[in-house]
């Protein structure tokens, strides 16, 4: 693949205005003989949150997971189409899984800091890429990951107390720190706020929004107000096809497929 | 004969089972079939009938067959003329056991003239008092029949009842097991009493000259009795704790990785059960093992390096055979552990770009630890207890050394030792058998009780 071919294809509600992030084209996932994802195609870009929506089971986890290919780890997956960084395939052989991941990081829908410290939690991604070589370095980048995900001033104190032991708002905004310190382009978050209260919720979606522009922002939700809330572009997924894909105004105000209609305003899902 | 009165009993309680059920069977039809208008289903109402009958005559056949003979001994014992037998317990013993030969016919003739009149009276009266009991028994399977049936209403609880009689039954079950366990913990505890009058315990636990031969006559040299157990305790751990655990720690947590993280499923599937039939391999064929292929070929190798006292029966062998038995409980539990660290930790590892080795390193295994480590010494508590290997590979002599290929002997191959053969039960040589066994005891407690309640804590942690 190269760039040629991708620009080829009209980008699915691309703005035009910068070159896109992400994109992605055809995108097609099997689990076994099942066809969980018939075709996708998209560009994502920097300056936009972009949520994915759509109903249990319609493929938009799936299509997530395809971004930094953690559908490698589910046995039976395939993935077929292709899906390019920057315009590089991210199935090419010279693309290695590991630099992917660390450019394309994923905030899951359980806050699953590892069980050490939440020193050791931030530094963890850049310890094993080896993206500081002294410790002042290093309290550096775990300072200003921590203070980007706003949780700095809650836990400067006690940086040595276990990332287990935080409540889950401030576990999910650790796991985004995490993710934030090893500085990568893309951030997947798959449901973030579905397991927290309200509070927390806005708390995480209020940080999505500060981290908008500096990081590319794919968020997977079912809550269509927190969608509403957060992004720029909304995805429409259902049973497998993205259905709409356009400005988040637009959508949620004047859809045009009448499947996206019957979403958003209740109808079913 | 009593089994006759027993299945007669059985009988009884049987057709109590059929009136009972047949009378519950007449209430379910005079209530036409209502819900509520009979409390229980007839087979409820047989069953409580049958357990009135059952219970109080086993109770009494089972007094019966617990002391019987002695009812029977202590009258055949006064209907002896006086002077008839010794004074002593002894011979009264000896005089008993003699008729009681006579009576299952083991001997044709008797020693003893009075033994022949005593064996007739013996018989006659076991005859006689089989038939009381027995008859009794019976007597009372009828009695509690039909007092059982009495009872029977159709609004009569017989369910509950019959519910709460299992549950006894149940509770009665366990008991068993549970009181078994504390009459072996008594006796050990006793014996080892009786040890510690003979030997301080400051001796046995810190002495470091084992030399179990007590002279058995006043002028027997060299066998002076040296019960210092330190040897024996180290031994124990070098094999068990040490050789032991180098072998199977690295080797089970490598297996548990790669069967976890690594293996399709289908390899899995075939590999888990048969790493579980190693587990079931009786110890004594790893003690052969062990002896025969092992401890030369680890005796070789020491000459090959230049080791010339090498011994035969070495720690080491003892040690790695141990390790290789140990391997599949070591390797299960760390499965369970590195199963139990939920599926996102490993996700959010892989996500941020982590190796599937660095992953199992840095996350897997640090958040694995405590079920590990619990695992871990469950493994010791196990090794520290088995016996079979170290009796054939190990040695029986108490050095106190670190050098593998030295012989040592641990505290189980000692109590083999002390007490195979014929014993004499009061010498100390003897009793030292249940103070190692004590001390065994104690240690494999805690450890079993410390490495649960640390497995416990991490399961909790995860759910």
């Amino acid at each position: 693949m190269n760039d040629q071919a991708f620009s080829s294809v009209a980008p699915a509600g691309g703005t035009g205005a910068e070159k896109p992030k992400m994109t992605a084209r055809d995108v097609r996932v099997f689990y076994g003989a099942f066809e969980a994802l018939k075709g996708v195609s998209i560009d994502i870009s920097t300056e936009n949150v972009t949520a994915f929506i759509g109903p249990s089971g319609c493929g938009k986890s799936t299509f997530l997971r395809c971004l930094n290919r953690m559908n490698d780890t589910v046995a039976g997956a395939r993935v077929e189409g292709s899906i390019a960084l920057d315009g590089r395939d991210i199935h090419d052989p010279a693309m290695d899984v590991v630099q992917l991941r660390a450019r394309v990081g994923m905030v899951f829908q359980k806050p699953n800091p590892f069980p050490k410290s939440i020193y050791d939690n931030v530094a963890y991604g850049p310890r094993i890429h080896g993206l500081a070589t002294k410790k002042p370095e290093l309290d550096g980048i775990v300072e200003q990951s921590l203070r980007r995900a706003g949780l700095w001033d809650e836990v400067k104190d006690r940086l040595a107390d276990s990332g287990t032991a935080l409540s889950g708002g401030q576990q999910q905004r650790l796991c985004i720190a995490r993710a934030i310190a090893v500085n990568p382009e893309v951030i997947l978050m798959d449901e973030p706020a579905s397991a927290l209260d309200p509070i927390a919720t806005a708390r995480i979606e209020e940080l999505i929004d500060e981290l908008r522009g500096r990081y590319a922002i794919v968020i997977v939700t079912h809550n269509m107000q927190q969608a509403a809330r957060v992004s720029q572009k909304v995805a429409f997924f259902h049973l497998g096809n993205m259905v709409e894909y356009g400005d988040t105004r637009e959508i949620f105000t004047n859809p045009k497929q009448s499947r996206t209609k019957d979403y958003i305003t209740g109808r079913y899902g | 004969m009593s089994w006759g009165f027993a299945w007669l009993a059985l009988l009884v309680a049987a057709a109590g089972f059929w009136m009972g059920r047949a009378r519950g069977v007449r209430f379910a039809e005079a209530g036409a079939h209502e819900i509520g208008s009979v409390h229980s289903r007839p087979h409820y109402h047989g069953l409580f009938v049958a357990i009135l009958a059952l219970l109080p005559a086993m109770a009494l056949l089972l007094l019966w067959a617990l002391l019987g003979d002695r009812l029977i001994a202590r009258e055949v014992l006064a209907s002896v003329p006086a002077g008839g037998i010794g004074a002593t317990d002894l011979d009264r013993e000896a005089f008993l056991s003699e008729v009681r030969g006579l009576v299952r016919g083991d001997y044709a003739a008797a020693f003893d003239p009075n033994a022949e009149a005593a064996a007739a009276l013996w018989k006659q009266l076991a005859q006689r008092w089989g038939v009381v009991f027995g008859l009794g028994s019976v007597a009372l399977a009828a009695m509690g029949a039909l007092w059982g049936w009495s009872r029977l209403r159709p609004q009569f609880r017989a369910r509950t009842r019959v519910e709460r009689m299992t549950m006894l039954l149940l509770v009665v079950a366990s008991l068993v097991a549970i009181l078994t366990t504390f009459g072996i913990v008594a006796s050990l505890v006793f014996e080892s009493f009786r040890f510690f009058e003979l030997v301080s315990p400051m001796e046995f636990l810190f002495g470091t000259n084992w030399s179990p031969q007590t002279a058995m006559r006043a002028d027997q040299v060299g066998s002076s009795g040296a019960f210092g157990a330190v040897p024996l305790f180290w031994g124990t751990v070098f094999i068990g704790a040490i050789i032991a655990m180098i072998v199977a720690i690295p080797l089970g947590l490598m297996t548990a990785i790669f069967l976890t993280q690594y293996a399709a499923p289908g390899f899995r599937k075939v590999a888990k059960p048969v790493l579980e039939v190693l587990a079931g391999v009786p110890t004594v064929v790893y003690g052969f093992f062990a002896a025969l292929t092992v401890a030369p070929a680890v005796r070789d190798f020491a000459i090959s390096i230049g080791i010339s006292d090498a011994s035969s029966e070495s720690a080491l062998a003892a040690g790695l055979v141990m390790g290789v038995m140990i391997i599949p409980f070591v390797s299960s539990m760390a499965d369970d552990a590195l199963t139990a660290v939920p599926q996102s930790m490993r996700d959010g590892s892989l996500a941020m770009g982590a190796t599937p080795s660095e992953t199992i390193r840095k996350v897997l295994i640090p958040a694995a630890l405590p079920g590990i480590v619990g695992g871990v010494l469950l493994a010791v508590s196990r090794a520290i207890g088995e016996t079979m290997i170290v009796v054939m590979a190990a040695g029986l002599a108490a050095n106190l050394t670190a050098n593998p290929f030295h012989s040592v002997t641990t505290v189980t191959a000692q109590i083999v030792a002390l007490l195979t053969g014929d014993q004499e039960f009061d010498s100390a040589k003897t009793l030292s058998a249940f103070a190692l066994g004590l001390v065994l005891f104690l240690v494999t407690l805690a450890l079993n009780v410390y490495a649960l309640a640390v497995v416990k804590t991490y399961r909790e942690a995860y759910d």
